[in-house]
């Protein structure tokens, strides 16, 4: 039976392991989900008993790659929640223009669809080139998937529906070149891009930006990371600076809430103070 | 059965009907929360929980991340996310792969809720067409809820019940107007 078979003591104990063996600290996530990503990965690699699945965690380096890899969820698309992007186009980015350069932060993004859609606004709004896209995640594995550049075409249609929505006025084919099942996105586009593994729990600030977007992140982690995580953005975030979060996440709650002033309908908070 | 700690509905496609009727029966004192995981398309939320606060004097919410699970509140599962139930009676929401083509699925919430409740949960399978919610089921029965469904004969899509009545030992086989004094009794 699919709910029995890793216990919740068990789930503890390959926490300890990851922090012990790899200095990865998945402590601070919500646990039902996590345990949930565990189990599906036990089932999936046909695990003989956990004894089995813990030695191979923690001897096998190929195997814990998977396994983080596994436990953590990368499933996003491009142009996510058009209204969101929409905003960022027509008031976020253009408000962002008037700087001599721009530095956006996109944390957590998995395997870059997000840092796509975000250039092609930039592009289309003759900013680009003074942009920089600094997009990180924890997992190598999901940025040497993000840094190729391409995408399922299958999920084209949908993405080209989403960029209309968002309020996208081009032809959505002429970012990309179709080869075979893959769209290949033109190099432009992931010229200003910086693919690099930064780790919320672990890592520090980095630079300051303007922009700091993290979507569908918070959400697995517990109030306490949430807020450790939403502190090291406030550190990172210029004055005036824009913070972006997932449709489900907010800052309320948190310590740096007053210091912050939300854009109307969307998760997008200014720092005003 | 021990004292119901939480009730949990599930439904698909002619579930929403269910749901108009048999908010306005629920007893505004029950003594656990009730909350509601349908399929329907990603879109504007506080539409569904507006309708459904029309039909009964009880909160009707849709769930927030991280927010306390409370007695005599309705909660809504989010359009888009899985719903998860945490063993500190917190919920969680997760954007990870659809489950049975699904987001938020039946059997995600199910089967944590299980974990959690073990014999205080109650989960209630309404009409649909697929089999979501089936899996769900078989969990709630492995850690001694109780597992109910719409009678397939009076649901407007029986595929969903009928495949949990196929698949899952069954404690109870619901009509429409049996379901709000059922709900009650629980209390």
């Amino acid at each position: 039976m699919e709910t029995a078979v890793v216990s919740d003591e068990q789930v503890e104990i390959l926490l300890s392991d990851l922090l012990e063996q790899y200095g990865y600290d998945f402590t601070g996530y919500s646990r039902a989900s996590l345990k949930r990503r565990i189990v599906r990965l036990y089932g999936l690699d046909k695990a003989l008993s956990f004894a089995e699945f813990r030695y191979k965690i923690n001897n096998d380096h190929t195997y814990f790659k998977r396994f983080v890899e596994q436990i953590t969820v990368n499933v996003t698309e491009m142009f996510r929640d058009p209204a969101f992007f929409k905003t960022l186009r027509e008031e976020v980015l253009p408000k962002l223009g008037t700087y001599p350069f721009i530095r956006i932060w996109l944390a957590g993004c998995s395997t870059g669809e997000e840092a796509y859609s975000i250039s092609i606004i930039l592009k289309e709004l003759n900013l680009l080139h003074k942009s920089l896209i600094y997009a990180t995640d924890l997992n190598p594995t999901v940025l040497e998937k993000a840094a190729q550049s391409m995408f399922a075409m299958s999920q084209m249609k949908q993405y080209s529906e989403n960029y209309i929505l968002s309020g996208g006025t081009k032809d959505f084919s002429s970012y990309y070149t179709a080869n075979y099942s893959l769209a290949k996105f033109n190099d432009e586009l992931k010229s200003k891009i910086i693919f690099s593994t930064h780790n919320l729990v672990s890592d520090y600030s980095f630079n300051e930006f303007q922009l700091i977007l993290c979507r569908n992140v918070l959400i697995y982690f517990d109030r306490d990371l949430q807020f450790k995580v939403l502190n090291l953005f406030d550190e990172s975030l210029e004055e005036l600076g824009y913070l972006a979060l997932g449709t489900k996440e907010t800052i309320n709650f948190s310590q740096i809430a007053g210091k912050y002033k939300r854009l109307q309908s969307e998760k997008i908070w200014r720092k005003v103070e | 059965m021990k004292k119901c700690e939480a009730f949990i509905i599930g439904g698909s496609a002619g579930s929403l009907e269910v749901l108009l009727k048999v908010f306005p029966v629920i007893d505004s004192a029950i003594s656990f929360p009730i909350i509601i995981v349908i399929h329907r398309k990603q879109g504007n939320d506080s539409m569904l929980a507006d309708l459904l606060s029309s039909r009964t004097s009880l909160p009707v919410k849709e769930v927030d991340e991280k927010e306390k699970i409370l007695p005599g509140t309705i909660y809504i599962a989010p359009s888009d996310y899985h719903l998860l139930i945490e063993q500190d009676h917190t919920f969680s929401l997760d954007y990870s792969e659809k489950v049975n083509y699904s987001r938020p699925s039946i059997d995600v919430t199910f089967q944590t809720a299980a974990e959690v409740y073990k014999d205080g949960l109650v989960c209630l399978l309404l009409s649909g067409s697929n089999s979501d919610g089936v899996n769900g089921l078989k969990s709630v029965k492995l850690w001694d809820g109780i597992a109910a469904i719409q009678n397939p004969d009076t649901a407007q899509v029986s595929y969903m019940p009928a495949q949990a009545q196929q698949h899952v030992k069954i404690d109870k086989v619901l009509n429409i107007e049996e379901i709000g004094g059922f709900l009650n009794l629980l209390s």
